[in-house]
């Protein structure tokens, strides 16, 4: 393993697509303080676009019409609300409506602790509409693996990234232990978490399984995502965005439905991110997802049976 | 109208809006020197769009037609004018995009088709009025998904990624969207080669243009920094004025025309305001054309009248 991080690698695949593929990088204030966190090279290929947020992804799926398999840059997945018109109205719709795909590589950077509109994660929505693959690589690899995804299909790709990412230069391998009691899977910025709450639930006798979650859409119930849940018998989808109809609610019933299993979900409170603490309401944490999963295993362990169908016998 | 054309035929102000009229920026006798198979085939152009427009009419009172359809009926010469003068753009329409889909070449059978929701349709029965697109016979139209103005950005970026020529077709409605605005501009800064062309019905819905707002969208693309212009639809001022913007993209051109439907669907709310096919076919006449235009207009009604025959359609829908 070497020491080539996520930035690293995002910088490497850009340079690469726009001097030898005839690719272009579109977004806002791209070649400003820092090249978007030390992610964009000093390359011919990019544009500058002006403030105009609405326009601009619609000039981007432009781009994306013709052939240039644009990277999109949103500097913050807030953002996207704004830019999101065109991407959900045109470029997840045109090759199902007509036959002709808007192939756009939206790079949409997710955030924590910097106030109401700069620190949302919100790969949740696009899951929600058709025609968009969704992804959210937290290493170098698995950014390789959604580039290379991406220059193979022709479907509009959202890349849910984060900045607490962007310096990772390690892979991080699901952990499957003998005699689970529960199998947490992780998204985004939450990964980096889950490791440290698998420890200290360990330390408590309670033995996890942790499973990483890249693939948010199309979700696709591999061996790899089923057989943990199916042996532990218990699930926790943890999330960086909000559990009410999110991608951790979301995936929580997916799996539920399809093992037989209780999985719960765990995002972000029903409430405002606000800029300090203790109301930045931020991604779960260690200590969160320790209390959450502790709670799963509680006392009363026929309750998580409810909405299943049948009683799950965790005992 | 021949009161109101003595009126206006003195007005030929091109920069500012002094009132909706069809002469308003109009050149007069500018007709005179085109060549007589250029203003035939304009009209040949305007007579496939009204006669096409006229069979969805009655389709859809047959019940043949279900699905919402916009009519491109009363604004078919902006249509037969620009596919005249720049045939090879690509384009981004708008909802009423049937004039410009047949204008430009588009197979009238697949726009039929996919009115009716047939698999054989222009996005095989999946989009429908508002979205033709076209991707064959040396055309380039992308559809519209009904976001007005959305098609702005769109070709603006389709232009940035491929520097072909583009034409974006919008109405005085789009024209009022904030992201219309920015696209324009981003292509004024990249001297992208778009041809901006605003189809100005004077209505989003039943509501006008003064009622909307007290601006001009030609002073708002002048202060942008490209050139823009207003005439009504006169199909040879179209042509001319195309020709004029052309040579030196980003352009715009607001062009006052009449819906004489309703925004969608096959209803009427009393007569247009002005009727530019009767008035070109008038003009005709002056340039001694009335003959052949008949004879063009005769051949065109009886082409697309077999195309929409009501029981051959009802035997092909099974109903």
């Amino acid at each position: 393993m070497g020491f080539r991080t996520v930035a690293d690698t995002i910088r490497e695949i850009t340079r690469a697509h726009l001097t030898e593929n005839d690719g272009l990088l579109l977004g806002q204030s791209i070649t400003a303080v820092g090249w978007v966190n030390h992610t964009v090279p000093d390359c011919p290929g990019i544009v500058e676009l002006p403030m105009s947020d609405v326009a601009g992804a619609g000039i981007a799926v432009g781009a994306a019409l013709v052939g240039r398999r644009p990277i999109f840059v949103v500097r913050f997945q807030d953002f996207l609300i704004l830019n999101g018109s065109p991407l959900i109205f045109y470029a997840a719709k045109t090759k199902e409506l007509h036959g002709k795909s808007a192939p756009i590589f939206v790079r949409a950077i997710g955030a924590e602790g910097i106030g109401p509109v700069h620190s949302g994660v919100l790969h949740s929505l696009f899951m929600h509409f058709p025609g968009f693959r969704v992804v959210s690589p937290m290493t170098p690899g698995e950014y390789e693996e959604v580039w290379k995804a991406f220059m193979e299909n022709d479907d509009p790709m959202i890349v849910s990234e984060h900045r607490a990412s962007f310096s990772n230069s390690e892979e991080m391998g699901d952990l499957l232990v003998e005699g689970a009691d529960i199998t947490l899977y992780a998204i985004s910025s939450p990964r980096f978490e889950v490791a440290k709450a698998a420890q200290m639930l360990e330390a408590e006798g309670i033995r996890c399984n942790v499973v990483h979650l890249l693939w948010l859409k199309p979700f696709v119930l591999t061996d790899r995502i089923t057989v943990p849940l199916n042996r532990s018998r218990l699930g926790l989808i943890i999330d960086a965005g909000y559990e009410i109809a999110g991608a951790s609610q979301s995936i929580a019933y997916t799996l539920g439905r399809a093992t037989g299993h209780p999985v719960n979900a765990l995002g972000l409170y029903d409430r405002t991110k606000c800029l300090c603490p203790p109301l930045q309401n931020k991604a779960p944490e260690a200590q969160r997802i320790f209390e959450a999963a502790k709670g799963m295993l509680g006392e009363n362990k026929r309750c998580w049976s409810i909405g299943y169908g049948k009683e799950a016998s965790l005992g | 109208m021949a009161n109101l054309l003595a009126k206006n035929r003195e007005t030929g102000p091109t920069e500012e809006v002094l009132g909706r009229s069809p002469f308003l920026g109009v050149i007069s006798d500018l007709s005179q020197s085109f060549h007589p198979n250029t203003s035939l085939s304009l009209f040949r152009r305007m007579c496939l769009i009204r006669y096409f427009e006229l069979g969805i009419v009655k389709a859809a009172r047959d019940g043949l037609i279900t699905y919402p359809v916009y009519l491109s009926l009363g604004q078919e010469a902006i249509g037969a004018a620009l596919s005249t003068v720049i045939p090879h753009y690509m384009i981004f329409a708008q909802h009423r995009c049937h004039g410009i889909y047949l204008a430009f070449g588009g197979d009238p059978v697949r726009l039929r088709d996919e009115l009716l929701g047939l698999p054989s349709g222009t996005s095989g029965g999946r989009a429908g009025s508002n979205c033709i697109q076209c991707h064959e016979e040396n055309i380039t139209m992308f559809g519209h998904h009904g976001l007005i103005g959305e098609n702005v950005p769109l070709g603006v970026g389709a232009a940035l990624g491929s520097n072909r020529p583009t034409a974006c077709f919008f109405g005085d409605g789009a024209a009022e969207e904030d992201y219309v605005f920015a696209a324009m501009g981003f292509a004024t800064t990249h001297k992208l080669p778009v041809l901006f062309v605003c189809e100005d019905n004077n209505l989003s819905i039943l509501t006008t243009v003064d009622r909307r707002r007290t601006w001009s969208m030609t002073k708002v693309a002048k202060a942008l920094g490209m050139e823009a212009l207003e005439t009504a639809d006169d199909p040879w001022t179209i042509i001319h004025r195309t020709q004029e913007l052309t040579r030196n993209l980003p352009a715009f051109l607001n062009i006052h025309t009449c819906r004489a439907h309703w925004h969608v669907g096959v209803g009427q709310d009393g007569l247009p305001e002005w009727d530019r096919f009767e008035l070109v076919r008038e003009q005709l006449g002056r340039l001694g054309l009335a003959e052949k235009a008949l004879k063009t207009e005769d051949e065109i009604q009886k082409s697309v009248g077999e195309l929409w025959d009501s029981e051959r359609l009802r035997t092909r829908l099974g109903r």
